[in-house]
């Protein structure tokens, strides 16, 4: 029986992009960026790294195919070097790959890059793309807004939440983001905004306003990871670690199965319930001192909260309204910003929400530092409602 | 009368739910000609961006069907405006609408009397034929024609036996190369010459030949007709050829201009729906068709007629509207202004034919899969059951969701995605059979979806490839019944 990747892997070194409109830079400075905090972090040479996953969404936008663009942008040594995608998911796909390599002991140092260049397109918003050659003929062209949207009239339809409440308490999501992007010099949006601005705003797809969607931003993160005992030999003590990683897409339950009432995230339930199990976690509304969810929408930050299991089934607009996910609530989510405000760089998302855990968890994160922060939680959530890809990391320390 | 008499079996109608006031269109144009506030009186019908002659055609047919199973010999299309040259439109619509593969498909084109020449040729062969019509004639912004021309279309079905609920009683037809409109190949309009020659030499010359040719056919004299149909848009026209012919003045039937325009290729037969939907058993009915000449056929309606009733039927479909006062949305929408969509626009909707022909019974019919093994139904149909409890593979069985029971599961107004026509409204719709599609919505007024309001569902464009000249046809769903 697979005992699973908890602490198996330490991550010994991290870095980020400053993430925005980055019209100074292409995919590769925001990857020598990321990579030039990162390999100092570490304290290591480039040299050491023995094998690399890069994680890139629109590569047709940016890079082009193949993991040549990292190889490249780094000068790596010709090491082998991966290229992955998995929809939003895709930095933590890459983190997956590079945790795997050293837990499998087929090296003992990789790196894991995510980035993206969304902001070479010439108009606002995601890039358009093909769904696949089939789904062109029948699925709408939706956009990424409208796609996420759904979930609002479905949520209060379930729980029947007034769509006025409901609205109020995606306010709140995003007021809070707002509010502690301001505080991050990395993030793309750091402007406090109010409630009223948020409902005021003009409509994005029925009931997203613009405030109720994140940031389209340029940016890279990267990690480099290896084994607990080679990150104390390195002088990492208590090093970082990975203590659960785990990945699951939908297989058309959502999209073709009468089962599935739109008002919630399947694969994300699931991931999480694989991920509680392989940290050891019990009770995650007690054990969790901070989360990173996938906010690409106000919406979706709401919804997720009971797919988690933080909040209990139709709880998750009161908790928000409690501040119990504010920075000084009892599980702070977004504390960098999020995707809301950060921003989101889609290949470099998931080792962004990592890289603000690995330096809560180490005291190292400025203004917005949290009190004795133990135990993180990052979630991806790819693609739509229904058709996605989650994936859900948790980050702890270990001993000694 | 004949022991198995021949003649029309079924009929439906189809009118688009946009209404344009032309009162509204004259208020646009009074810095062009303000003596077109003479045309400023009443309404005429829009097709909405994602209608075109073959949707509305397949929409007919479905106001005829209903839920009646057939199987006709031909299905043949009737229109001057074919989204194809060259790709049989009629065949399409047997797909959309899942009749077996046994129907021959016929495209008729050429003449707005397309209509009624297919109708003649149903009522004089052997066997069964569903005949759709429709048009969506464009006609250049400030030309009486934007005024007057209304998009459309009707189906009847002919065949023969105790079914016939109008008896064909004789027909003629005659050519005259009379040009008095045209339009070329590969215009968007019509080319319109003098109304008055048109009329004195036209109409009022060629349409008494053929009908009567027709009332000698069929032995019939004029003052024996109770319903006179003719299309045309010009004042009194069918009045003065009803008094010219020595029929009764109460035979004139309206030509819907002041609530629909005048249809095109489909008008005569949307007239003739019009008609059997309110009138009486023993009725005779004169049809004429007028274009290079003109086709008349007599009809007598039967005691069957109280039996049929279509699906929502000429009266239903002027009920279900919509006005519309944007003149600039209509001229959008007929391509006759290049609106500035945005980026999104550039999108590429380039079509795998290869991916169509294999999927062409999912996406022309909306069909989808039935498990044989746990009776989950889904679209689309797989080899392997979606059901996480079943997964059993090369169970399916083709069932067909377009004319199921559904409702809004989920939804959207998405401001940003690209539409002809926003906001681009979609979300997931929940069937009663249990499967779920994610699609358009469409014919939808802002605020109207909510979770859990039925839905029917319509065969419409999808998008345009302007790049290669194609267009892909899917299923949209729309509030059921609402205006």
């Amino acid at each position: 029986m697979a005992k699973g990747i908890r602490d198996k892997v330490a991550i010994i070194g991290m870095g980020c992009s400053r993430f925005g409109e980055r019209w100074d830079a292409g995919p590769d400075d925001l990857m020598l960026e990321a990579f030039q905090e990162c390999i100092k972090d570490a304290g290591i040479d480039k040299s050491d790294i023995q094998a690399g996953w890069m994680g890139v969404f629109f590569d047709e936008q940016s890079v082009g195919k193949s993991a040549l663009p990292l190889s490249m942008a780094l000068r790596l040594p010709n090491i082998p070097v991966t290229r992955v995608e998995n929809l939003c998911a895709t930095g933590t796909e890459a983190l997956r790959g590079a945790v795997y390599a050293v837990a499998a002991g087929a090296c003992d140092i990789a790196i894991a890059m995510g980035v993206e260049k969304l902001k070479d397109t010439g108009f606002g918003g995601l890039p358009e793309r093909t769904k696949g050659t089939f789904e062109d003929l029948w699925l709408p062209q939706n956009t990424a807004p409208g796609g996420f949207a759904q979930l609002g009239a479905a949520y209060a339809a379930r729980t029947r939440t007034d769509m006025a409440d409901l609205k109020r308490a995606m306010a709140h999501i995003s007021v809070k983001s707002h509010a502690n992007g301001a505080l991050n010099p990395k993030a793309h949006l750091r402007n406090p905004i109010t409630e009223q601005q948020v409902l005021d705003a003009r409509m994005v797809a029925y009931p997203l306003g613009l405030f109720d969607c994140a940031g389209v931003s340029d940016g890279a993160a990267c990690a480099i990871v290896t084994t607990p005992e080679i990150a104390r030999s390195l002088g990492k003590h208590n090093p970082v670690t990975v203590k659960a990683l785990q990945l699951a897409p939908s297989n058309g339950v959502e999209l073709a199965h009468g089962s599935w009432d739109g008002s919630y995230t399947l694969t994300t339930r699931i991931a999480a319930k694989r991920a509680y199990e392989e940290a050891g976690i019990q009770d995650p509304r007690a054990e969790l001192s901070l989360i990173e969810v996938h906010d690409c929408f106000s919406v979706t930050e709401l919804v997720v909260m009971e797919d988690l299991g933080l909040s209990p089934e139709g709880g998750a607009v009161r908790d928000v309204m409690d501040g119990f996910f504010d920075r000084d609530g009892k599980i702070p989510c977004q504390i960098d910003g999020g995707l809301k405000c950060f921003g989101h760089p889609i290949g470099a998302t998931g080792l962004r929400m990592v890289y603000e855990i690995y330096l809560q968890l180490q005291g190292r994160a400025g203004e917005r530092q949290l009190p004795d922060p133990r135990l993180g939680l990052t979630h991806n959530l790819g693609g739509l409602p229904n058709r996605n890809i989650t994936s859900v990391a948790i980050i702890g320390r270990l001993e000694g | 009368m004949t022991q198995s008499p021949t003649g029309i079996t079924g009929f439906g109608a189809y009118i688009p739910r946009l209404r344009l006031s032309r009162k509204a269109m004259a208020a646009a144009l009074d810095w062009l000609d303000p003596n077109l506030a003479a045309q400023g009186k009443g309404e005429r019908a829009v097709a909405n961006w994602d209608e075109d002659s073959l949707t509305m055609a397949v929409e007919a047919a479905r106001d005829l069907l209903a839920a009646r199973a057939l199987s006709p010999d031909r299905l043949v299309f009737a229109s001057t405006t074919l989204p194809f040259q060259d790709r049989s439109n009629a065949g399409l619509i047997i797909d959309a609408l899942g009749l077996d593969g046994g129907t021959r498909p016929a495209d008729a084109t050429g003449s707005l009397r397309a209509g009624t020449s297919a109708l003649l040729s149903a009522l004089e062969q052997t066997g069964t034929s569903l005949l759709t019509a429709a048009d969506r004639r464009l006609a250049r912004p400030g030309s009486v024609q934007d005024f007057t021309y209304g998009h459309g279309a009707a189906a009847v079905t002919v065949g023969s036996g105790p079914g016939v609920i109008a008896e064909f009683l004789g027909g003629h037809s005659i050519f005259r190369d009379l040009v008095d409109h045209y339009r070329a190949a590969g215009e968007a309009a019509d080319y319109v010459l003098e109304e008055r020659w048109a009329r004195d030499e036209g109409y009022l010359k060629i349409v008494p030949v053929a009908v009567k040719g027709a009332l000698s056919k069929a032995g019939i004299s004029a003052d024996q007709v109770d319903h006179f149909i003719l299309p045309g848009t010009m004042a009194k026209i069918q009045a003065t050829l009803a008094a010219k012919l020595g029929m009764r003045p109460d035979s004139v039937v309206d030509p819907l201009a002041g609530t629909v325009g005048d249809t095109g290729a489909a008008h005569a037969l949307l007239m003739l729906a019009d008609i059997l939907g309110r009138t009486q058993p023993g009725r005779v009915i004169l049809l004429v068709g007028y274009g290079q000449g003109a086709d008349a056929i007599l009809l007598r309606t039967t005691k069957a007629l109280a039996d049929f009733i279509p699906a929502t039927g000429v009266a239903g479909w002027l009920s279900r509207r919509q006005a519309e006062d944007r003149y600039l949305k209509h001229m959008s929408f007929s391509g006759m202004v290049d609106i500035h969509f945005g980026m999104r626009a550039e999108h590429d909707k380039r079509t795998a034919h290869t991916v169509a022909y294999r999927k062409r019974d999912m996406v022309n019919g909306l069909t989808g899969g039935r498990c044989g093994s746990c009776g989950c139904v889904q679209f689309p149909r797989t080899r392997a059951c979606v059901n996480p409890a079943c997964g059993a593979i090369d169970t399916q069985t083709p069932v067909r969701l377009a004319d199921e029971a559904a409702v809004v599961k989920t939804f959207t107004e998405d401001w940003l995605g690209f539409t002809p026509c926003p906001p681009l409204a979609y979300g997931n719709v929940q069937f009663a059979n249990g499967a779920n599609v994610m699609m358009e919505f469409t014919d939808i007024q802002a605020g109207q979806l909510s979770v859990g309001l039925p839905v029917r569902l319509v065969f419409r464009l999808k998008d345009d490839d302007e790049k290669r000249g194609f267009r892909r046809y899917f299923w949209k769903a729309t509030p059921q019944g609402g205006a």
